[in-house]
C-alpha cells in the first residue's frame, strides 16, 4: 500500500515476497547517518536547508534524517511532506492515488530543498515532485536524497545522496523499511 | 483499486471503501484548495461538460471550479440558449456533447433517472449526477459527509466516528434528493438517521428507507441529536401546498434560536442550500459557528475534485485507450 505507485504500482492485493534481505536495519542507520553528514557538508551551516520527505516512503527517512542532524550538527533542519500524486504524467494509464496530504509549512523560496525518498528508480516521481515543489516558491537549489538508487531511469535525474546502489531487474521490487531492505517480487492479485 | 464505479449516478453506487476514498482524496485536494495557487495539472488535457437543465448556482460552480482547479477544460451548458429551444432531444443533444469528445459530463435534470438514461447513452465518458429530480445528489451527501468528519474528527479516515451516530434530517424529505443521498451515505457508514418533518413530507412508507425512526416532533429529538441536517422546502416540487403555511412550517419544524440552543453544544448544523432564512433556518442560527454551511460549500469543491479524480484518473476511460 505504502508503495502503490512509488515502486511501480502494487496492485491491490499484491503480496511483497522478499528473496534477500540487502539492507538490515543497522545498515539503514549508518546510510542515514553518512547522508545525514553528506548533507550538512554539502550545506554548510544547513541554515538554508528544508528536507521534503515524498509521501509515504520518504517521510520515515526525512525524519530520521533531521534527527540525525539535529545530533551531529546541533541544527534544526525544518522538515516537510510532499504527495506527487496530482502531479504524475501517468494519470489514466495506472491507478494513481494520493497516499497522504502535503505538508510544507516554510515558503521555499530561496533555500535548499533536499528530497527524500525511499527508492528512486524510473524518476518519474522525482519529475513530479519537482514540478510540485514550485507551488512552495521558487528554491535555490533542490538536491535528492534516497535510501536505494535501483536504476532504470527514464528521465535525466540522478540522486545527490543514495544509501545504497542496487542493481534490480525492472519486475523485481524493493521494499524499504526501518527494519531494512528486502528485494522481492509481488506474488498474487 | 477500490472498486470505484465507471459513473458516479447514486449513493448506492458507492460502498464503504469506495465512500472512504472519496473522503481521503478530497483531504488531498483540501490541502491543494489552501495553497496561494490552488491550482493542479492532475486532468491537463480532459473535457468536462456540465448540462444542467435545471437552476442552480453552488452545484454547478463547485464542479466547474472542481474541474479547472485540475486544469480540465470545462464545457458549460446551459438549455436556455440551446437548440433544446429548437426541439432537440436529450438523446441528440447528449450525442453531440460525446461527439465533440467529453470525459466527463456532469447532469443535473428534474427528472428523475435522467443521469442514468444518459449513462446508457454513453460510452469512454463518466456521467455524475448533480441532482435529479427527487431521486439522488450524491455529491452533495459526500461534502455533508466529509463537513461532518471534519467537525467531529476521530483517526485517520474518520469513518469509524460515524458508527451510531445519531443524524437528524428535518424537513422536505420526500421532495428531496438531497435526504435520499444523505441517507444513503449515512446509513452505510453506520448511522442512526432519524427522519423528522409533517407526515405530508416524510415518505408514505419507511420500506427501504434504511431509517432508525421518522417522527413529526423535531423538539423530542434536539437533545440526543449528533448532526443535524436540514433541508430546504422546495417551492418548485410544490412542497407548499403540503403544509398549512410557511409560519405553521417554522413554528414545528424550523430551527430557530431558541431549539439552536437545545442541542448539545458544537452539534454542526448542516444544509444543503440555499438555504431560506426565516424558514427552515432563522436567520441568527444560520451565522452561529456550528452551521456549517460555508465549510459544506468550501468542501464540495474538494470533494467534487476527489470524485472527478477517483472517475478520470483511474485509467478506465479514454487513458485506457491511449495507454
Amino acid at each position: 500500500m505504502a508503495e502503490r505507485e512509488r515502486s511501480h504500482t502494487r496492485p491491490r492485493g499484491a503480496v511483497f515476497v522478499p528473496r534477500a534481505q540487502v539492507m538490515t536495519a543497522d545498515d539503514v542507520r549508518r546510510a542515514i547517518t553518512r547522508m545525514a553528514h553528506e548533507i550538512a557538508e554539502r550545506n554548510r551551516g544547513l541554515h538554508s536547508v528544508v528536507l521534503v520527505g515524498l509521501q509515504t516512503g520518504g517521510v520515515g527517512i526525512a525524519h530520521r534524517l533531521a534527527e540525525t542532524l539535529a545530533e551531529v550538527e546541533e541544527a534544526v533542519v525544518p522538515v516537510g511532506t510532499l504527495d506527487v500524486a496530482f502531479y504524475r504524467d501517468d494519470i489514466g494509464l495506472r491507478p494513481v492515488l494520493p497516499e497522504a496530504t502535503t505538508d510544507i509549512a516554510v515558503d521555499l523560496t530561496g533555500r535548499t530543498v533536499v528530497l527524500v525518498d525511499d527508492v528512486l528508480f524510473t524518476g518519474r516521481t522525482i519529475r513530479a515532485a519537482l514540478n510540485a515543489l514550485g507551488e512552495y516558491g521558487r528554491a535555490q537549489v533542490v538536491e535528492l536524497a534516497v535510501m536505494v538508487d535501483r536504476g532504470h531511469r527514464e528521465l535525466p535525474i540522478r540522486p545527490d545522496y543514495v544509501g545504497k546502489n542496487l542493481p534490480t531487474n525492472r519486475e523485481e521490487m524493493v521494499d524499504v523499511s526501518d527494519d531494512g531492505v528486502a528485494l522481492g517480487e509481488l506474488v498474487g492479485r | 483499486m477500490s472498486g470505484f464505479p465507471t459513473h458516479l449516478l447514486s449513493m448506492d453506487d458507492l460502498d464503504v471503501a469506495a465512500i472512504g476514498e472519496v473522503l481521503r482524496v478530497a483531504d488531498s485536494f483540501a490541502e491543494v484548495g489552501r495553497r496561494a495557487n490552488p491550482k493542479v495539472p492532475t486532468l491537463r488535457g480532459r473535457t468536462v461538460a456540465t448540462l444542467f437543465f435545471e437552476d442552480s448556482t453552488r452545484t454547478r460552480m463547485s464542479f466547474e471550479t472542481a474541474a479547472k482547479r485540475m486544469s480540465a477544460d470545462v464545457l458549460s451548458f446551459a438549455p436556455g440558449s440551446s437548440s433544446v429551444n429548437k426541439g432537440e432531444s436529450l438523446r441528440d443533444t447528449v450525442e453531440t456533447v460525446q461527439a465533440i469528445g467529453m470525459d466527463a459530463v456532469i447532469i443535473r435534470h428534474a427528472s428523475s433517472g435522467v443521469p442514468a438514461q444518459v449513462a446508457r447513452w454513453v460510452d469512454h465518458c463518466a456521467v455524475i449526477n448533480a441532482g435529479d429530480g427527487c431521486h439522488q445528489h450524491p455529491t452533495q451527501a459526500l461534502l455533508d459527509v466529509f463537513t461532518v468528519r471534519q467537525v467531529l474528527g476521530g483517526g485517520d479516515d474518520g469513518l469509524a466516528r460515524f458508527r451510531g451516530l445519531r443524524v437528524t434530517i428535518v424537513g422536505d424529505v420526500r421532495h428531496s434528493r438531497v435526504a435520499r443521498s444523505q441517507v444513503a451515505a449515512y446509513a452505510a457508514l453506520g448511522a442512526e438517521v432519524t427522519l423528522v418533518g409533517p407526515a405530508t413530507l416524510l415518505p408514505p412508507s419507511l420500506e427501504g428507507w434504511p431509517v432508525a425512526a421518522a417522527g413529526h416532533d423535531l423538539d423530542a429529538v434536539l437533545a440526543t441529536t449528533e448532526v443535524l441536517s436540514l433541508l430546504r422546502l422546495q417551492g418548485e416540487r410544490g412542497s407548499g401546498t403540503f403544509v398549512p403555511s410557511l409560519r405553521e412550517y417554522t413554528a414545528s419544524f424550523g430551527l430557530t434560536a431558541r431549539r439552536a440552543a437545545r442541542l448539545a453544544p458544537g452539534t454542526p448544523i448542516l444544509h444543503p442550500g440555499p438555504i431560506v432564512r426565516g424558514v427552515e433556518i432563522a436567520a441568527e442560527v444560520a451565522d452561529l459557528p456550528a452551521a456549517r454551511i460555508t465549510d459544506q460549500v468550501r468542501n464540495g469543491v474538494a470533494v467534487r475534485m476527489a470524485v472527478l479524480f477517483l472517475l478520470l484518473g483511474q485509467g478506465r476511460h479514454d487513458g485506457a485507450a491511449r495507454g
